[in-house]
């Protein structure tokens, strides 16, 4: 294990942190709340001291870096950085308790958006900002973004690191360098942000609410500055917000596409029709769900709250229009199994998602044929091209330990009482990064009442389900510590 | 530069480690997935599975795009097919193949209107022309001729009980009684550019600059005997040999070829009516003996593997032959060909890569860019010519008074047909052709770079 080097990438991100957490800071000196201005001033330099000490001592790190290098640092960068993030919070007192605060800030960085904060709107302005700043890093990942700014040479261990950052079966460049790929994501990923700043700014929102609130969405995190989440919002805050989350649900690399004109291929992108197919399925289904038994005054209205659900769910940013706690039983279940499909690979929402959910369909259609045709000869395909046996079984292998996750954690917190409805779409709202769940967990409530010990497991399953479990996983392995094992 | 680089053999993968260096943009294609996965985990490139002869695939590399497609598959049509296709598509890329096969080597130079290539590389080729080289002068494991061939950086292996064993660099000149300068040392896998005071150890293989005609005074005076090659056991009857076979016979050389295959065998007879080929297996030492090895001056291993070479090269060694070459396409550790005895090495993809480097860097054609570059200490260093002009900094100064970056050194200075290895009173004009010698890989691009 190339512990310098990954010491060296880890001193990087903490610098990043650090450097970002300059907005919240910002924020705080210009309202004069001098708590918050000395939690982020110290915390701040605190980093930068800890990062500078940590990268004095891995100076003269060897350049050998492979796979298990490329998941142990990701896995232990999100830890790291999820730990320090949430300092200022127990500093200035808006979640005085550690491990609250560490809840948060994993649910940010990881895009989350539960929270266990019961009013928000009580805490201080750079506690807010910094809460949506999160969502928006987390969202295309931290080393993503260090890949963009820093120069790291020639090697390939770029790639091992964009892969066990970034969400999907498969990860795939698009240009040559690394480095201009990673610019080219972020370069999107800033300019739909700054796009959904103005339309939210037009449609009537404040600047920093606007600001807050793109950020948030962007990442499809779903942290929002106000605790009834988008409620309170004018209808075309909400259907911007509709529009803007079902964007960053999808594939950055088709927007790439777009932009060098290749709009048959686009057109013809298989994950991207059935994201958009299963949008308007859902919706329609949740409509006339709701029509039936009369939910809302007008058909209008019940589209505009049935679609901004279904696209907040699908791209599992978690924001809420209305308590769809309270929807008959057949949304809710439709609901609960959108938390679970997510949003397409290559974007910023989490989930199993699209790309996924495509191979496990043609791989079980396949092995019917081979059931009917033992020697038939047949290769899954996506967009026209083959997909490899290993991304098949890594897929297989991913569904499983999606599957163990879900049951151990549902198992462990469970201890703490509260109903299966609860408890199972905690577990399911928390490992898949949407945030709000029904019952107990629905969106006008929040996280604060389960035990010290489940949060810190919600705290595990929101880190897996965001690095799509296997870099988390294999800190617990002892092969990764020990070559010789 | 964006660059498409068709096939990853052994020449692909030792361009994309000098590219990557250079900070080209780089698309890899390759039929191999294992092969494309492999180079996605290792090198920083964008990669692509097919076959490189189709337009189809030549579309999703980009081509529209790029400024050069380097074909080096194994197979030379479908090189040439990539090439052609390419040209098609872009007629402004320019276009490099590899084209191996002797049956084609002499027309594919004639049809260069049609087919519209840029720069043919044959490694065999070069590996005979190398190996000619050396056998020219025995008792250099290898040689890398500047400024028109006026002057040579060589490398020589330090042993024992050598002259140089213990000698400090600035007493060098004294001892081998000519001008000469070592600019560079590898010891222990490790490259070093030294300075004067540092001292040249057993086991050390040094690259001396010097003057051409100087060289067979720097051998004698290190010790090392010049014994004419007069006849030559070459083993292994592939390509490289009908190369080698037929420059040696030219030049009065005898030759003895060791082939196992008996249709190879038969084959390069056909080439080389005058070389005397045995059909025998280069493994059975004893059949070596019996074909008279011991009384060959030089042994020449050119099989496709790498054991093979390296094993007949040990025996060649314990025998006493005097001058032996060997091949290797795979084995890459310099810190094996350090510790075992089997005296010079040649490697073809270091050979090819180093023409297509030159090629392209010819090709981005900055003003102040080098002449030419050459690899030496297994690509550990470069020694770069460049030409001196008015935008020059320390033009008439002597060197003495200003600084050079660490790891770089000014290892000959010719002017006209003079060449000069220099010392501290030394000075460069415009017009001047300098030959520096670095271990920073690829950071020297420009003349005005070596200064500190």
């Amino acid at each position: 294990m190339n512990y310098k080097m990954i010491g060296r990438l880890l001193s990087y991100v903490i610098l990043i942190e650090a450097g970002f957490m300059l907005f919240p800071l910002t924020v705080s000196l210009i309202d004069g709340t001098g708590a918050s201005t000395f939690a982020f001033g110290v915390t701040i330099a605190g980093m930068v001291a800890l990062g500078l000490l940590i990268l004095l001592l891995c100076r003269k790190a060897s350049i050998h870096f492979y796979e298990s290098e490329g998941f142990v640092c990701v896995g232990i960068s999100w830890i790291v950085m999820s730990l320090l993030g949430c300092i200022p919070f127990v500093i200035n007192g808006d979640i005085p308790n550690y491990i609250d605060a560490l809840f948060e800030m994993v649910s940010g960085f990881t895009t989350t958006g539960a929270s266990v904060v019961p009013n928000i709107e009580l805490c201080s302005r750079a506690t807010i900002l910094w809460r949506s700043v999160s969502n928006w890093l987390g969202g295309m990942g931290i080393l993503v973004f260090m890949l963009a700014i820093l120069p790291t040479g020639s090697g390939g261990f770029t790639m091992h690191l964009m892969r066990a950052e970034s969400p999907g079966p498969s990860v795939g460049k698009l240009a040559p360098k690394m480095r201009q790929t990673a610019l080219i994501l972020y370069a999107i990923y800033l300019g739909i942000t700054v796009l959904n700043i103005i339309a939210l700014m037009i449609s009537g929102l404040g600047f920093f609410d606007a600001v807050c609130a793109a950020m948030s969405t962007a990442g499809t995190g779903g942290f929002g500055a106000y605790a009834d989440s988008f409620t309170s919002f004018t209808p075309a805050t909400q259907i911007i917000t509709t529009v803007f989350m079902l964007l960053y649900g999808v594939n950055f690399s088709v927007y790439y596409l777009l932009l060098l004109g290749k709009i048959s291929n686009v057109l013809r992108d298989e994950e991207l029709r059935l994201y958009v197919s299963v949008f308007v399925i859902s919706s329609g289904l949740i409509v006339w769900n709701l029509c039936q038994s009369h939910f809302y005054p007008t058909v209008g209205e019940t589209i505009r709250h049935a679609s901004f659900q279904v696209s907040s769910i699908m791209t599992t940013t978690g924001f809420a229009t209305t308590d769809f706690d309270l929807w008959p039983s057949f949304s809710k279940i439709l609901l609960l199994i959108l938390m679970l499909f997510g949003a397409c690979a290559g974007s910023t929402g989490g989930g199993m998602k699209m790309s996924r959910l495509l191979i496990y369909a043609k791989t079980m259609a396949r092995n019917v044929r081979r059931a009917l045709h033992p020697n038939k000869v047949s290769v899954v395909r996506i967009n026209g091209a083959p997909v490899s046996e290993t991304v098949i079984n890594l897929s297989n292998a991913y569904l499983v330990s999606f599957v163990a996750l879900h049951l151990i954690s549902f198992l462990l917190i469970s201890w703490d009482g509260f109903s299966m409805e609860t408890n199972i779409s905690a577990v399911v709202a928390l490992s898949n990064n949407i945030g709000p769940g029904f019952g107990d967990v629905g969106p006008t409530m929040n996280y604060a009442g389960y035990s010290i010990f489940s949060k810190i497991i919600f705290c595990i399953d929101m880190l897996a389900g965001r690095l799509e479990i296997f870099p988390i996983l294999v800190l617990f392995s002892r092969f990764t510590w020990n070559r010789k094992a | 530069m964006r660059i498409i680089l068709a096939g990853s053999g052994q020449i692909g993968y030792a361009l994309i480690k000098s590219f990557l260096d250079e900070g080209h943009d780089l698309t890899i294609i390759d039929e191999d997935q294992n092969t494309i996965n492999n180079i996605q985990n290792t090198f920083d490139v964008m990669t692509l599975c097919g076959n490189c002869a189709t337009a189809s695939a030549l579309h999703d590399a980009n081509i529209e795009k790029a400024d050069l497609l380097i074909a080096v598959t194994s197979k030379d049509e479908i090189n040439l097919l990539a090439c052609m296709t390419s040209k098609s598509i872009n007629p402004k890329i320019h276009t490099i193949a590899r084209i191996r096969n002797p049956e084609y080597a002499n027309q594919v130079y004639s049809m260069q209107e049609v087919t519209g290539l840029s720069l043919i590389v044959n490694p065999e080729q070069s590996v005979a022309n190398e190996i000619y080289m050396l056998l020219k002068m025995p008792g250099f494991l290898r040689r890398e001729s500047f400024a028109r061939g006026q002057f040579e950086i060589v490398e020589l292996k330090v042993d024992q009980n050598s002259v140089l064993n213990g000698l400090a660099l600035n007493q060098l000149p004294g001892t081998v009684k000519c001008k000469a300068l070592v600019c560079a040392i590898v010891r222990n896998d490790q490259c070093i550019i030294p300075r004067g005071n540092h001292t040249i150890e057993a086991g050390d293989r040094i690259f001396v600059a010097a003057p051409t005609d100087s060289l067979s005074d720097l051998l004698k005076n290190v010790g090392v005997t010049t014994k004419r090659v007069k006849n030559c056991m070459i083993i292994g009857g592939g390509r490289s040999t009908y190369y080698l076979g037929q420059k040696l016979i030219d030049s009065g050389i005898k030759v003895k070829i060791i082939e196992p295959d008996p249709t190879v065998s038969r084959l390069i007879m056909n080439q080389l009516p005058k070389a005397s080929v045995i059909q025998e297996n280069p493994q059975d030492q004893d059949s070596l003996i019996r074909e008279g090895i011991e009384d060959f001056d030089s042994l020449v291993s050119l099989t496709s593997q790498d054991a093979v070479n390296a094993i007949t090269a040990m025996f060649g060694t314990t025998l006493g032959i005097q001058t032996i070459i060997s091949k290797f396409d795979q084995m890459s550790s310099s810190v094996l060909f350090g510790k075992i005895p089997i005296g010079s090495i040649v490697r073809p993809q270091d050979l090819a890569s180093n023409a297509i480097l030159r090629y392209v860097r010819a090709m981005q054609n900055q003003s102040g860019a080098a002449i030419s570059i050459h690899n030496i200490a297994d690509g550990k260093a470069e020694a770069l010519e460049f030409e001196v002009n008015e935008h020059t900094l320390h033009i008439g100064e002597p060197l003495k008074s200003f600084k050079l970056k660490d790891n770089v050194l000014i290892s000959c200075i010719t002017t006209g047909s003079e060449t000069t290895i220099p010392n501290g009173d030394s000075k460069f004009n415009p017009g001047d052709t300098l030959v520096i010698v670095s271990s920073h890989s690829g950071a020297i691009a420009q003349l005005n770079d070596i200064f500190a």
